[in-house]
């Protein structure tokens, strides 16, 4: 029985489900689309990390990555709100049990143009919650158009060339009190899924910038967002790697070839030094890197910056342990008694 | 027709005494000097007195500086309503110095402050100077609180004036002061030694004085926002959500006020509830929709510019049938409009908010007391109906403090709706559809998230979707399911509070009116009726129209539509429901800003009853 099980329908993992448990309906979007490739390794990373999906909620905006949380974790809610609105929408869902892992996924028209002011809301009060923005610098949906990330100069056919300096959803997370940002890349799915990991360990806002091509309106050799372009100008910060909490780090690295980062949660996000010397707790650091490889036209990908220690929305609150959501009328409604006391407190005739 | 303006005003004799508990006195000063507590303060003395009194405050949309108004009914036969008339005022602006001595009806009252170098050029009013500032010199309040003092002064004049017992203040400032013993005698003691200078300094001419009534002692005094802050917290709410605008900031400051006194959880000391202030209106309906969704009782508190930029939103919730309760303190639009006035005109806007084809539930409180208890029962009704339920309060109500009934516990238990936890999708067998109409009554089954059933999840969208909540693009599927919205409406309809009748015997004539305007109302029916025509009143507190409205427009021969709008929003609503009898509908619409008077409603219906 458990052998058929196991050639039906793959590998338990710790969760009793097996890999094809994580899956959600058929994807819509184009073949090749590197959204698509986020969903796959958010599927990877939650049943490598036993996660059970009625623990986890979805949330996304509006656009073609907006579509994709249906592509994945069919068995978690989730809520596909408007265009530029998915931070209050999950900021307000996650009250409702404050123990469930909120992830969402944006793109770059939802984050960076309509959901701007909200995006930086959301880092404000560091929500524990993973928000993934599916770059690609071009509205799909649309048929096209510039995004508020596309670089100067671009040409897009039917579109002309775009006039406009973009904005750097990395540098705006970093200077916008976010605690956890990193930028990847969807041609780098190894990276992505540690990365999503580490994001899914992180109590408070992760923001992932994932370039993720346009394979139908913004995929050329010289567009910014292509495969080619990424494969071409890539500097991994990093080799990356995420053990789960209660698990040895069983490799062996020479003195000053590691950093490791300790999550809140007892699991620590292991960064193997490349050519670079890089330290994503600093954030001054994070900011001249990130001015840097705009400048000299790099695609920097792995952690750009890390804060365990600035406390979360919900350390914030005083939340009792029993999810807002799970309070029983008589926990919701003040005692008879107290009506006369509140009138007493109003002015009397 | 001249019998009822006689009536509504009488030209004041002028024997000293002869004019008890019956008149209006207002009060002109700057704003920002302070003079709330001073107004308050009469206005408490006298309803501690007994006496029914109702305050309006009129302020400007401004920081420090302009001229603001406060003006106190007295009024021993219990009418609350603004009057146009005012028998005594108190000048203590020069900026609105000649307004205000302009204001004074024939026979009236002056009292003013003696640095006022303006003449009183009137002849027809009694003027009483008053010296503020050689009596709060010679106070020993510190030199910094001067100038908010100087305000008691008319306090402790009027009071020597009146015949307003010195006890009463002393209880009205108490109160105002939680207690604190300190501003209560700095503040006293301006009181009295201004009543101590007008006793002997000031000799009566005027025939306006107040006297001990029995008339309060069942009421209490407060404002509509905070008692639809206490109706929320005895509702349940678990997560508000805002942003400020004037006039609803109060009834979320309010909140935040009582919740943590009656909201912790009695064992753990935890917060049954959150608060968050957004950075807009945007994320403000968001988040409250987001809790919402999420099985939280979830409210927001705005004004007419905030619900338009809550708009999307509004239809997401509407579509995606997500319970969240959206207070509108109404002031007067379009745009930024006069955000400092009161008004009904967001009726229209609120009943269609929404793109496409939307109906929304809503509730019309018509009383303070009434803001408290719809404050709870709208939570009870947006989760049975899984809808946003908005509840449209106005400036008058919401800010202005009236006499009302004492709150009273609710009288039903919380309902949470229809709401499937793990052990009822067992027993489904994990069957179930997020949008099936299983009771035919429109309304569907929900989940909400941190159920564990592994198939209790599903994919909220603002996307076509089916009886499962799947994306969709099929127009049929698309027309059921607004069909079906279209069936929870009309559920909706026996779920709502029905409307308040009041009816005299003999008279196929109507009255529709909702919310602030009820006092105006009840008192143009009195002038009415003693002028030998008289009217059945209904009073709306919800929409959809219940069966009670239809009947009522149907067995009157005529019915005048009352609001404060320019359209005549609800006039224009019944029109549309009821449109084969809408000729037997007249609009009385008010408009500048003001709470409406029994003067505006008597005159408009003479008017037209003289056509007849």
């Amino acid at each position: 029985m458990a052998d058929q099980t196991t050639r039906t329908r793959g590998k338990m993992n710790l969760a009793g489900l097996a890999k094809s448990d994580y899956k959600g309906m058929p994807t819509t979007l184009c073949q090749g689309c590197g959204h698509n490739s986020i969903s796959s390794q958010i599927i990877a990373a939650s049943y490598e990390l036993d996660i059970h999906p009625e623990s986890i909620v979805k949330f996304s905006g509006i656009g073609c990555s907006s579509k994709s949380p249906a592509y994945f974790l069919g068995q978690s809610f989730g809520f596909n709100g408007l265009h530029g609105r998915m931070p209050s929408l999950a900021t307000g869902a996650m009250f409702g049990n404050h123990s469930l892992t909120g992830i969402g996924v944006s793109g770059d028209g939802d984050t960076a143009s309509i959901g701007m002011g909200q995006f930086k809301h959301i880092m404000r009060r560091n929500l524990p919650f993973v928000y993934i923005v599916e770059n690609n610098g071009v509205y799909g949906l649309t048929k096209g158009q510039f995004s508020a990330t596309a670089e100067p100069g671009l040409t897009l056919k039917g579109h002309g060339t775009n006039l406009y300096m973009p904005v750097d959803i990395a540098w705006e997370a970093v200077v916008g009190n976010a605690t956890f940002v990193a930028r990847s890349f969807a041609g780098d799915p190894k990276q992505v899924k540690e990365l999503i990991k580490a994001a899914l360990s992180h109590d408070g806002i992760a923001v992932l910038d994932i370039i993720s091509p346009c394979v139908t309106f913004n995929n050329t050799d010289e567009s910014m967002h292509s495969y080619a372009w990424g494969r071409d100008h890539e500097v991994a910060l990093h080799e990356l790697s995420y053990v789960p909490p209660r698990e040895d780090i069983l490799v062996d690295y020479q003195e000053g070839e590691v950093i490791d980062v300790t999550m809140h949660d007892g699991s620590s996000i292991v960064l193997k030094k490349l050519e670079h010397d890089y330290d994503p707790t600093n954030r001054s650091r994070a900011i001249a890197l990130l001015e840097e490889a705009n400048r000299k036209d790099w695609l920097i990908t792995g952690l750009i910056y890390i804060d365990t220690q600035q406390p979360s929305l919900f350390d914030v609150y005083n939340l009792p342990d029993t999810p807002l959501n799970r309070l029983e009328p008589s926990q919701m409604r003040p005692p008879r008694e107290s009506i006369q006391k509140v009138n007493q407190m109003m002015f009397a005739g | 027709m001249s019998a009822v303006q006689t009536k509504v005003m009488p030209t004041p004799p002028t024997k000293v005494g002869s004019i008890v508990n019956d008149f209006s006195i207002t009060v002109g000063t700057s704003n920002g000097s302070g003079s709330q507590t001073s107004n308050l303060t009469i206005l408490r003395s006298l309803f501690k007195m007994g006496i029914p009194v109702s305050g309006k405050n009129l302020f400007p949309s401004n920081i420090q500086g302009l001229p603001t108004w406060y003006t106190i009914r007295v009024s021993k036969d219990g009418f609350l309503a603004r009057r146009e008339e005012h028998e005594i005022v108190v000048a203590m602006n020069p900026d609105s110095f000649a307004q205000d001595l302009a204001d004074v009806i024939p026979g009236g009252v002056l009292f003013y402050a003696d640095d006022i170098k303006i003449p009183v050029s009137r002849e027809d009013v009694i003027a009483y100077p008053m010296p503020i500032k050689q009596l709060v010199k010679a106070s020993d309040a510190p030199s910094g609180l001067k100038n908010y003092i100087a305000n008691m002064v008319y306090v402790g004049v009027l009071a020597q004036n009146l015949g307003i017992d010195l006890d009463m203040i002393h209880q009205a400032l108490e109160f105002h002061f939680k207690g604190n013993q300190k501003p209560i005698d700095l503040n006293f003691g301006v009181v009295q030694s201004a009543a101590a200078w007008a006793e002997d300094n000031l000799e009566k001419r005027d025939p306006y004085q107040v006297e001990r009534m029995d008339a309060t002692s069942d009421f209490i005094m407060t404002d509509g926002n905070t008692a639809a802050a206490l109706g929320s917290v005895y509702g349940g709410v678990n997560f508000a959500a805002w942003y400020p605008i004037t006039p609803a900031t109060s009834l979320v400051e309010e909140l935040e006020e009582y919740l943590p006194m009656l909201r912790k959880d009695a064992e753990t000391g935890k917060d049954t509830y959150a608060v968050v202030q957004a950075e807009d209106e945007l994320a403000a309906i968001g988040m409250a929709i987001g809790a919402g969704w999420a099985g939280l009782r979830a409210m927001t508190s705005t004004s007419g510019p905030g619900l338009s930029l809550m708009t999307e939103f509004a239809g997401l919730a509407y579509y995606s049938e997500v319970p969240i309760v959206v207070w509108d303190v109404q002031r007067v639009g379009p745009s930024t409009g006069l955000p400092t006035r009161t008004s009904q005109g967001d009726l229209s806007m609120v009943y269609f908010l929404g793109h496409g084809d939307t109906q929304n539930v809503i509730l019309l409180p018509g009383s303070v007391n009434e803001c408290f208890e719809f404050g709870w029962r709208a939570f009870d009704l947006a989760e049975r109906l899984q809808w946003p339920v908005y509840v449209l309060s106005d400036l008058d109500l919401g800010m202005n403090q009236w006499m009302t009934e004492p709150f009273e516990y609710p009288d039903e238990p919380i309902d949470r709706g229809k709401v499937l936890w793990e052990q009822d999708i067992e027993k489904l067998s994990g069957k179930w559809g997020r949008y099936q109409d299983v009771d035919g009554d429109g309304i569907p089954y929900r989940t909400v998230p941190g159920n564990r059933h592994p198939a209790s999840a599903w994919f909220a969208r603002g996307t076509g979707h089916n009886e499962f909540a799947i994306y969709t693009e099929d127009g049929g599927e698309y027309e059921r399911n607004m069909a079906r919205l279209s069936r929870k409406f009309d559920t909706a309809r026996t779920f709502v509070p029905k409307p308040i009748t009041d009816t005299m015997d003999g008279t196929d004539i109507g009255i529709i009116a909702y919310g602030s305007t009820e006092p105006a109302v009840q008192e143009a029916r009195h002038h009415l009726a003693k002028a030998g025509l008289k009217t059945d009143f209904l009073r709306l507190r919800a929409i959809p129209f219940t069966k009670e409205v239809t009947e009522f427009i149907y067995s009157h021969e005529r019915s005048y539509v009352i609001e404060l709008n320019r359209d005549g929003q609800l006039h224009q609503l019944l029109s549309l429901e009821y449109a084969p009898v809408c000729a037997k509908l007249t609009s009385v619409a008010h408009l500048d800003g003001l709470s409406i008077t029994a003067r505006f409603i008597v005159d408009r219906i003479w008017q037209d009853e003289e056509k007849k």
